[in-house]
């Protein structure tokens, strides 16, 4: 599904390397966590995947569905089933939820040749969605995260997940923010979206959430690298041993490379 | 033909209406001086009292000072090399469509305005003006059915002087500025519309303006005036061809609301802009004002503008009737190099009157765009209240926008409350809606409807989808 060579990305236009040699392979149907301190580069690894303009990538690759896609443009990637649940959901004045909805779908939809639905179909469609993340209908009508608390703009992120129904999600903190119910909610929520098909990329620097969605990979970041591997147990290591113990291993491995 | 089609014709994309019509025009000398007005008059076969007010203005007009007190910067208009008259050949009066320079109606159907009823959108009634001169005027009889009378203003003049005589001038005095003047000493055509007492006009009145002619001016004149209890929509459309020269539109607009009357204008101004570097493009310099004369009474300005090199234009209301209403919505959206300077006034003279101003001001590429407001509100207008909201929102960096209101209270009753916002179309926003699967130049035309959408929504039904369409076309490639 993706994987990930050797990749390095600056800030396109300052030279500061934040990425500097990742590598990951996520097969699909799997569930991977990517843990690491605040300032690890997480979060420019997730928005590098998806295409963010802010970034150049200076070497490796990406490949995913078996090809590279380092020359697509952010909105080709999500066509071919990138998703991104982002740690700071924008805000769009003026256009509902269910604008940009209806349009991103149905632009996803036709990239695949798949039917468009009509507003009255769309919106049969998207109510069903709205009750796998227990989301109040009123946030249909409501302009795209304005006025949102944190928590709700994640859930809003979930709910679009939801309807778009991507192949590869990469959800970035979408745990802060959420209190204790509305994790749950949003977690069993990701859980019954989550299938043979596809896989998700869990962002995260607390291990809590992982005790409702379980991963089958746990990575730790640290300055711009993969640093250590494992399976879920490394998650508990990490909670009890914080990353401090890590931090050498970084040098080693930054040395070496 | 498709409801929303006139207006996606109105539109087009990369500036379609660039092409010009081969027609052959009158011999008209140019420059302007008291010779000229009178034979303008003359060609129009015009009353002793239209070629008074002509010569009156024209006296006025020489003794005034083209206004720079606005935020742009253009080569003034050669007066003594333009032409101020230019009307086609083959224009006998018009009683039917066959009489119509077949090149003419040919460019109205490529404009996506056929002048054939059939074909015409069900529900609007056109008003087409080439140049100088109203080329024809459908569904005349089933708007006469209702009482309405819709037709040229030359046609006015000849078949009702007295309300021309009453009206004109009266809301636009000749002597207002510098090119209302010029307006009223040369205009050749425009539109006239006289909703009676207890009237609802049975449909949307459009008038359709086309600059063709490379040296001309074009300064039409409309006059609307609604009669007690009645109402009537009203839409102007605006293209002209791409020249490497400015053409100049100079228009006056009038409206007269009585007793709970309600006059609702749109515009949706599409001009030629000019090009990457400035050059060429229409400047359109025009005076719009409504009175709201009667009690209760009620005028409403709407403006998409999107196009011309230059705009200097403030649409105001002069709320005489105790509880009059006035309002403003406008888009305005700048990009290469337009500059526009474009506001209103809300001038509250009656007791309870009501303005309320919105203003949404889109600036891309290297142009500049200024919102100018002034609110006043006299002695005697107790309880007068205003609101105003005039947003900014900037694509790219090498724009500008600016604000400048002014408020003026004589009344201590008075309520007026004004808000500004500027916000910036960033890329977090942009890549925001790419990762939702939406292209760049949807994400902007998303983006900047969202941030135009109370403004929109007062537009005429049939006109408001095209209209989204025009602020994307307008805005393609204005990023990266
Ligand atoms: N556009 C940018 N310009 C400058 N520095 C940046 C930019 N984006 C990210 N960084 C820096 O890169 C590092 C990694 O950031 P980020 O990926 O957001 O970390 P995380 O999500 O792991 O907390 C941080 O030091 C951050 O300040
Ligand atoms: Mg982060």
């Amino acid at each position: 599904m993706l994987e990930l060579k050797n990749l390095h990305a600056e800030v396109e236009g300052e030279g500061i390397e934040i990425l500097k040699g990742v590598n990951l392979k996520v097969n699909k149907g799997e569930i991977h966590a990517i843990m690491g301190p605040n300032g690890s580069g997480k979060s420019t690894l997730a928005k590098v995947i998806a295409g963010h303009p802010e970034y150049e990538v200076t070497g490796g690759d990406i490949i995913y569905k078996g090809e590279s896609i380092l020359e697509m443009d952010p909105d080709e990637r999500a066509h071919a089933g990138v998703f991104l649940a982002f740690q700071y959901p924008v805000e769009v004045p003026g256009v509902t939820n269910t604008t940009l909805l209806r349009e991103s779908y149905n632009t996803i939809a036709a990239s695949r040749g798949r039917e468009e639905l009509d507003p009255l179909e769309f919106d049969d469609y998207i109510r069903e969605k709205l009750d796998l993340v227990e989301m109040n209908p009123d946030f249909l009508e409501r302009s795209v995260n304005t006025g949102f608390s944190g928590g709700e703009k994640k859930r809003n992120e979930i709910f679009q997940m939801a309807v778009l129904q991507p192949t590869l999600s990469l959800l970035d903190e979408t745990d802060s923010g959420l209190d204790i119910d509305a994790l749950r909610i949003v977690s069993e929520g990701i859980n019954k979206l989550h299938g043979e098909e596809d896989a998700v990329v869990l962002i995260t620097h607390y291990q809590r959430l992982l005790n409702y969605i379980v991963p089958d990979y746990v990575h730790v970041m640290l300055g711009g690298r993969i640093v250590k591997s494992g399976g879920k147990e490394l998650a508990f290591e990490l909670e009890e041993k914080g990353y401090d113990w890590l931090e050498s291993l970084a040098k080693v491995n930054g040395e070496a490379k | 033909m498709s409801e929303t089609k006139a207006l996606e014709s109105m539109i087009g994309e990369e500036y379609k209406y660039g092409f010009t019509t081969d027609v052959e025009y009158e011999d008209f000398p140019k420059g302007i001086n008291e010779d000229v007005v009178r034979l303008i008059s003359e060609k129009k076969n015009e009353p002793e009292w239209m070629t008074e007010f002509r010569l009156k203005a024209y006296r006025a007009w020489t003794e005034m000072e083209e206004p720079s007190w606005f935020n742009a910067t253009y080569e003034k208009p050669k007066f003594d090399t333009l032409q101020f008259y230019s009307a086609p050949k083959n224009k006998p009066k018009l009683n039917s469509l066959d009489e119509v320079d077949p090149n003419i109606r040919e460019t109205y159907e490529k404009l996506g305005i056929p002048l054939d009823e059939q074909k015409m959108l069900a529900g609007v009634a056109v008003d087409a003006v080439f140049d100088s001169v109203s080329i024809f005027t459908t569904f005349k009889e089933k708007l006469a059915e209702a009482g309405v009378i819709f037709c040229s203003i030359s046609e006015a003049v000849q078949d009702y002087p007295e309300l021309v005589k009453k009206y004109m001038g009266s809301v636009v005095p000749v002597r207002d500025n510098f090119y209302a003047a010029l307006n009223s000493a040369v205009f050749s055509d425009g539109s006239f519309c006289y909703v009676p007492k207890d009237t609802i006009c049975p449909m949307e009145l459009s008038t359709y303006f086309r600059i063709n002619n490379m040296n001309s001016g074009q300064f039409e004149r409309t006059l609307i005036i609604a009669e007690e209890n009645s109402h009537v929509s009203y839409l102007e459309g605006c293209t002209a061809p791409m020249f490497d020269e400015h053409q100049l539109h100079a228009a006056v607009v009038e409206l007269v609301a009585l007793d709970n009357a309600e006059i609702k204008y749109s515009t949706i101004q599409n001009w030629y802009s000019g090009d990457e570097e400035g050059r060429g493009g229409i400047y359109n310099f025009v005076t719009k004002r409504g009175a709201c004369r009667g009690k209760n009474s009620k005028i409403s300005w709407t403006q998409l503008e999107t196009g011309s090199a230059v705009t200097l234009k403030y649409p105001s209301v002069i709320l005489q009737g105790d509880n009059s209403v006035g309002e403003f919505f406008s888009v305005a959206v700048t990009n290469k190099r337009q500059q526009a300077d474009t506001g209103t006034k809300m001038i509250h003279i009656g007791k309870n009157t009501k303005s309320t101003i919105i203003s949404k001001g889109i600036s891309a590429g290297r142009s500049d765009n200024s919102y100018r407001g002034q609110v006043k509100i006299s002695k005697k207008a107790d309880n007068a209240r205003n609101y105003s909201q005039c947003d900014s929102m900037l694509i790219g960096q090498t724009c500008g926008a600016h604000t400048f209101p002014y408020i003026e209270s004589a009344n201590p009753t008075g309520k007026i409350e004004h808000e500004a916002t500027t916000s910036r179309v960033g890329e977090d926003q942009i890549f925001y809606l790419q990762q939702r699967g939406i292209s760049e130049d949807d994400a902007i035309s998303l983006i900047v409807n969202g941030f135009c959408k109370e403004v929109l929504k007062e537009l005429p039904m049939e006109f408001a989808v095209e209209a989204n369409k025009l602020l994307g076309i307008k805005l393609e490639g204005s990023v990266g």
